[in-house]
């Protein structure tokens, strides 16, 4: 490294190289070393900026390199490098010396075998029919017999001619050629662009749209039909509003426009059978149907010509339906006249039939049935009376029977009923007797008592012992003077009364007359 | 494709709905369960359409041109001849 020494004396005759001398020698040298190289790798991280470039990694287990694609050569790269992807990457080494780094300018890329192609198809067929793209709901059908027929194909070569010869043979058609690459980078932009430019084209426009298209190419490698596995072609394919079939390749091989297509042809000449019907077989049939047409109207005349004239055939004449019912008539009407008298006859019968039973005598016999009847029904009801009155005795001297006995015994009960009271009653009246002689005696003595007492106290005993009583004018006089005051005076003794000399009260009264006239 | 094409004016029908058209006519008089009013309208009918497909089987001209494009526009057409 003392390439880079920058001491500054000079050690030797070496030269000294500026930074960009020096990488432009190692660009040198590595670019002339690997002027064109083949690298085998896996696809890593891919990128492509807004300028068109190219930027990925090629890488194996242990090293990476970088690589670019200019723009020119992507456009012209049949298969693009995708991650993931084993390829096998053609062309230079070179530096870029901005940044010390040496990297691959990749001119072409290449499947490493078909495997890796397979299987990065299949990974892209399983993407889009996760969209749905090939959805069996999305296809549409074919018209029956198109007028214009768009093919999407290259016009030099066998595949047109092939589809012209095929269309002439069942059904000369107007058909309309969209001339496109079907191969090569340009392939599948045009082959897209060109689907999308027929359903461009409108209705009743100068260039007539067309009823079906048909996108067609040969055999060749899988490389050779890989345009049609893109998917900007399989897009179109898929939202084409015109049916399209799709025929590229041979019966084997099968790209992905085949499944976004509406009906896959094994072959181009196979796309131009699908597309239309055989125009001979059409007019034979046509013919055919015609003739069933008049046929059937013929027949259908002709049968209800056949029936009517079976029918009238079959169609009675008026006399003969009418002669029978009116010989019937006839026959009625003479018989009518007889057949009243015989109705009247045997309703006579039927009356006397009945009638003649109606008699008395079965209107007393019938009553003297009911009588013997009712007399029966007398002697049963006397008899019953008389077991019902039997019975109704007999219940009778059964209770009676029952009842001699228990009066017995009620009058049993009540007599020593009787004697228990009159013994008690007897018993209460002795003792009545002596309680009440007790109480007069009682009552006596405690008389005689009060009586001796009463003589005690009484005045009596005491004018015995002298003393008397002085009354003025029938009252006791206990003072002197009321005594004066008195008319006449009367002294009580033990013995008796004395009236003493009245003396004459200055106002004397008339009532006092009596005892005053005593004294007088 | 129409499901009824037998509404639509013989004219306007494409070759196969008349056909179709057709096969019903021819069925319905075949079975004769049409009155015979109905059955002469329905013949005529029938006729009128079995002209129509001849018209278009007998339109068969083949007709082939190179569409020429601008910017994925088909602006105008060709004729190829001999191929």
């Amino acid at each position: 490294m003392d390439l880079i020494d920058d001491t500054p004396a000079p050690q030797g005759n070496q030269p000294e190289y500026t930074v960009s001398e020096l990488s432009g020698a190692v660009k040198r040298v590595i670019e002339g070393e690997f002027g064109l190289v083949r690298v085998r790798g896996e696809v890593g991280r891919v990128s492509r900026p807004a300028s068109g470039h190219l930027y990925f990694d090629l890488k194996d287990d242990r090293s990476v390199i970088a690589a670019i694609s200019w723009k020119g050569q992507v456009a012209k790269m049949q298969v693009r490098p995708e991650e993931g992807m084993e390829v096998i990457a053609t062309g230079r080494m070179t530096t870029f010396p901005g940044q010390s780094k040496y990297q691959l300018i990749v001119d072409d890329v290449a499947p490493a075998g078909a495997g890796a192609l397979m299987a990065m198809l299949e990974k892209r067929r399983a993407a889009l029919a996760a969209e749905g793209l090939f959805d069996q709901a999305r296809k549409r059908r074919l018209p029956f017999l198109p007028g214009v027929i768009g093919v999407v194909t290259s016009p030099s070569g066998a595949v047109i001619r092939d589809i012209l010869h095929r269309l002439r043979d069942r059904f000369p058609r107007h058909v309309l050629i969209w001339p496109v690459a079907v191969q090569g980078q340009a392939c599948a932009a045009e082959v897209a662009a060109a689907i999308r430019g027929f359903n461009a084209i409108q209705p009743g426009g100068p260039i007539p749209r067309p009823d079906v298209i048909i996108v067609a190419r040969g055999g060749g490698s899988l490389e050779d039909l890989w345009g049609f596995n893109e998917e900007i072609v399989v897009r179109a394919a898929a939202g084409s509003e015109i049916p399209l079939i799709s025929a590229v390749g041979h019966e084997t091989d099968t790209t992905l426009i085949d499944y976004a297509s509406d009906l896959r042809a094994p072959t181009p000449t196979a796309a131009a059978e699908l597309a239309v019907p055989v125009r001979l077989e059409l007019l034979a049939g046509l013919d055919a149907t015609g003739a069933r047409l008049v046929r059937g109207v013929v027949q259908g005349v002709g049968l209800r010509g056949q029936r009517l004239r079976d029918l009238g055939r079959a169609l009675p004449r008026l006399d003969s339906l009418l002669s029978a019912p009116r010989q019937r008539l006839d026959g009625a009407g003479a018989r009518i006249g007889a057949a009243l008298g015989l109705a009247v006859a045997q309703k006579h019968r039927q009356f006397d039939r009945v009638a003649g039973p109606m008699r008395p005598e079965l209107l007393l016999g019938l009553a003297a049935r009911r009588r013997d009847g009712m007399r029966l029904w007398e002697q049963r009801l006397e008899a019953a009376l008389a077991r019902r009155l039997e019975r109704a005795r007999d219940r009778a001297d059964n209770q009676a029977g029952r009842l001699v006995p228990a009066l017995e015994r009620m009058i049993a009960a009540a007599d020593r009923r009787v004697q228990d009271g009159n013994r008690e009653l007897a018993a209460k009246g002795a003792r009545l007797d002596a309680a009440a002689g007790a109480r007069l005696k009682r009552l006596t003595d405690r008389l005689e008592a009060l009586d001796r007492t009463r003589g005690t106290l009484g005045y009596a005993e005491t004018l015995k012992r002298g003393y008397a009583v002085v009354r003025g004018d029938g009252h006791v006089v206990t003072t002197r003077a009321a005594a004066e005051k008195a008319a006449s005076l009367e002294v009580e003794f033990a013995d008796g009364r004395l009236a003493l000399g009245a003396r004459a009260p200055r106002k004397a009264k008339g009532e006092e007359g009596g005892g005053q006239g005593s004294l007088f | 494709m129409n499901d009824k094409p037998t509404e639509k004016p013989i004219g306007a029908m494409t070759f196969e709905e008349a056909m179709i058209a057709l096969e019903q006519v021819v069925g319905a008089l075949e079975r004769g369960d049409v009155p015979l009013e109905q059955s002469i309208a329905l013949y005529e009918r029938g006729a009128a359409l079995k002209a129509h497909c001849a018209a278009k089987l007998k339109d068969a001209e083949e007709k082939v041109e190179l569409i020429r494009a601008q910017e994925g526009r088909a602006v105008g057409t060709t004729p190829v001849e001999g191929m």
